[in-house]
């Protein structure tokens, strides 16, 4: 779960880490009064959405005067910024942040994320900053640092004296990054953060630190002991198929094609969309209804994928381990039924009882075709798609 | 012969009384797995399936002799549980429980490595969120449907629960059969890898060739590559699922990620096929592909 910037700066600021000072409004006069409260006679205006490349998509901006503030905030508010990360549907901007302006002398990238080939928290640092790390990753690898965190340490002193080294900071700057790296290490573990990336941490003129910009990920797995930031969620971010589907607790993932997949396991749902494109077709989701599939986890299926008008066929494939296929195939009947299914469903079914699943669904009278095999419903749902 | 549990291995549940770990419980039994007991917390002292119900692992290790548990305890008290075995000497954990913290995993897993290093057997860990590991016709340790296994020659490593029962079931009806099934499962952080599970196949005498079943995310799939190019003379057929899958969209496992380019099928597959493993195209051809790989050799 993805987390806005001002809510990432709010955590930063409740551990003590100095950011930018500045207030978040959801219209424009409320961005007017915020600049106001601020003082100053310039801000920056950032656009709050869950996607990075909003500077270039005209999504932050510095203003010179509370006029530029008010035009600037509702020329953003309450319609999708579209930035590189997100094209092409963009994602609503519902608030602005308001923040002071500072006097910046170099800025750097600095991130804390879980490294699965250590098994550890690696922190990345470089003096490139303002950069996709990636891109600075792959055309000249050597200016990016790495410190990994021992999970029963964490971050040691001499790995913050060595990146701040690295990155050529000295007197007041390094004494604050020193002392921010063991900090940031605290909200990442503290708030079970999978991702925290600072993209610019900027270095001022009067040679502070400080985080320009911040992004943190929460690990979804960790929400049960993290109410408040379980609270912070705006599903108005995530796509509305998608989002439904978190409401009702299956795994869904939108994809531009047109055959409709629903598949019991994660690893099967892939390979099911894969073998779709190998046979011709575009998957146009992937959902995952459970290695426990049940007649209402289907029917919960079936809701979601239709809510996406470019599906033209729907395949079904279900390998029937403890749950069995004639309870599948009742169900999948009664969700066809339920639900008002108008596209052609092709049904694979398979493992145990699959024999009296394929014959239920023979017998339904509705337009629902059981395949034999894996690869053949795969080539009637493509069929079926044209 | 089969790798890490047969019939001999003697197995209790943690989370034993719950709905979960009953029914599979009953199922394990049914199977013919030498259950000897489970655990949990506070009902100690009772019979459950007929078998003795302990308050902690250390009460079942001392009364039964319990080697291998399987674990069903909810995520927020899973890695708990996971502690708790390999402090009792269980030697294989397997933890079957979706959803535990990634950050809980770091440190069990530290934990786990530093005490393999001070014990010669340290506990083996398999799992989170997988299937659980089944030795056809022996001994079934996880929510994996028994009958469809049939004991036979090939050994099967998967990252994914049901394209694990693709392999199995396509290994059946092809009359090879299986020696024994490892879920790995499909956490970024997890307890035993392919090149753990390989090595172990390689030196098993049951075994004549095995199916390792990938997907993106991570790039253990490249290093087992490494491995079966330089140690391994048991032919290899492999699957990796997600070519089709976007970057930067987790596909319903934790650890199912293209992540700044690093993950991609495509290397995974390009890495297999450079160390001489036969990569199905589909997931309906694995019991082909390793027909293919034996035939090869």
């Amino acid at each position: 779960m993805n987390l806005h910037e001002y809510q990432a700066k709010q955590i930063l600021r409740s551990a003590n880490i100095n950011t930018p000072r500045g207030q978040v409004a959801d219209s424009a006069d409320g961005a007017v009064a915020a600049a106001q409260e601020l003082g100053g006679d310039a801000w920056v205006v950032k656009a709050q959405i869950h996607a990075g490349g909003r500077g270039k998509a005209g999504g932050v901006k510095v203003v010179k005067s509370l006029d530029a503030v008010r035009d600037m905030a509702a020329a953003l508010l309450g319609k999708p910024l579209v930035t590189i990360q997100n094209a092409p549907d963009g994602q609503p901007v519902n608030r602005i942040l308001v923040e002071e302006t500072l006097a910046i002398a170099r800025e750097l990238y600095l991130s804390f994320l879980v490294d699965r080939e250590t098994e550890r928290v690696a922190i990345v640092a470089s003096a490139a900053g303002g950069m996709e790390i990636e891109e600075v990753a792959h055309a000249t690898p050597d200016k990016v640092l790495k410190e990994w965190c021992d999970p029963l340490l964490g971050v040691q002193d001499f790995q913050c004296r060595a990146l701040a080294f690295a990155l050529g900071l000295t007197g007041d700057a390094y004494k604050d990054f020193c002392k921010l790296l063991p900090a940031l290490y605290r909200v990442f573990v503290n708030s079970d953060l999978s991702l925290l990336e600072i993209n610019p941490l900027v270095v001022t003129a009067d040679n502070h630190v400080l985080p320009l910009d911040c992004k943190m990920s929460v690990d979804d797995n960790a929400l049960y002991r993290r109410k408040a930031l379980a609270e912070c969620m705006d599903m108005g971010q995530i796509d509305a198929k998608e989002a439904a589907a978190h409401a009702a607790n299956v795994n869904y993932v939108a994809l531009a094609g047109n055959i409709g997949c629903m598949v019991n396991g994660a690893g099967l749902a892939m390979a099911t969309m894969d073998l779709i494109q190998l046979k011709g077709g575009m998957p146009a989701n992937f959902l995952d209804v459970g290695g426990g599939a049940t007649p209402e986890t289907v029917a919960q299926g079936f809701k979601i994928i239709l809510l996406d008008p470019n599906v033209k066929a729907v395949l079904i494939n279900i390998f029937g381990g403890i749950v069995r296929c004639d309870v599948i195939a009742e169900g999948i009947i009664q969700a066809v039924k339920e639900v008002g299914v108008q596209v052609p469903v092709v049904v694979r079914l398979e493992g145990t009882n699959a024999d009296e699943g394929r014959t239920l669904l023979a017998q339904s009278g509705l337009a629902i075709l059981a395949a034999e095999s894996l690869t053949q419903a795969a080539e009637l749902a493509v069929e079926k798609a044209q | 012969m089969s790798i890490l549990v047969d019939k001999n291995t003697r197995v209790i549940c943690q989370g034993f009384t719950g709905k979960q770990g009953s029914f599979h419980s009953e199922q394990a039994i049914a199977y013919g797995t030498r259950m000897v007991g489970g655990v949990t917390p506070g009902k100690g002292g009772q019979m459950h399936l007929d078998l003795p119900v302990f308050n902690t692992v250390r009460d079942a290790v001392r009364d039964t002799g319990a080697q291998a548990t399987m674990i069903y305890v909810p995520a927020a008290f899973a890695a708990d549980s996971i502690l708790e075995a390999a402090d009792a000497g269980i030697e294989v954990i397997v933890c079957i429980t979706e959803g535990i913290p990634v950050l809980d995993m770091l440190q069990v897993k530290t934990a786990l490595n530093v005490k393999a290093a001070l014990r010669a057997n340290g506990a083996k860990l398999i799992g989170p969120n997988c299937p659980g590991i089944i030795t056809s016709g022996e001994c079934k340790i996880g929510i994996m449907p028994g009958r469809i296994h049939q004991k036979g020659k090939i050994g099967i490593v998967s990252r994914s629960g049901t394209l694990t029962y693709e392999a199995v079931h396509q290994t059946t009806q092809l009359g090879l059969g299986q020696s024994t099934c490892v879920g790995i499962g499909g956490d970024p952080i997890k307890g035993m890898d392919f090149i753990d599970c390989l090595e172990r196949f390689e030196a098993d005498p049951q075994t004549e060739a095995v199916i390792m079943v990938g997907e993106i995310g991570g790039t253990r799939e490249e290093e087992a590559a490494e491995f079966i190019r330089s140690n391994m003379k048991k032919p290899v057929a492999a699957y990796i699922a997600g070519r089709t899958a976007p970057k930067g969209k987790r596909m319903g496992h934790a650890g199912a990620i293209i992540a700044g380019g690093s993950g991609t099928a495509d290397a995974k597959i390009r890495a297999l096929e450079t160390a001489g493993v036969v990569v199905a195209q589909s997931p309906a051809q694995l019991g082909e592909a390793v027909q293919l790989a034996m035939g090869a050799r």
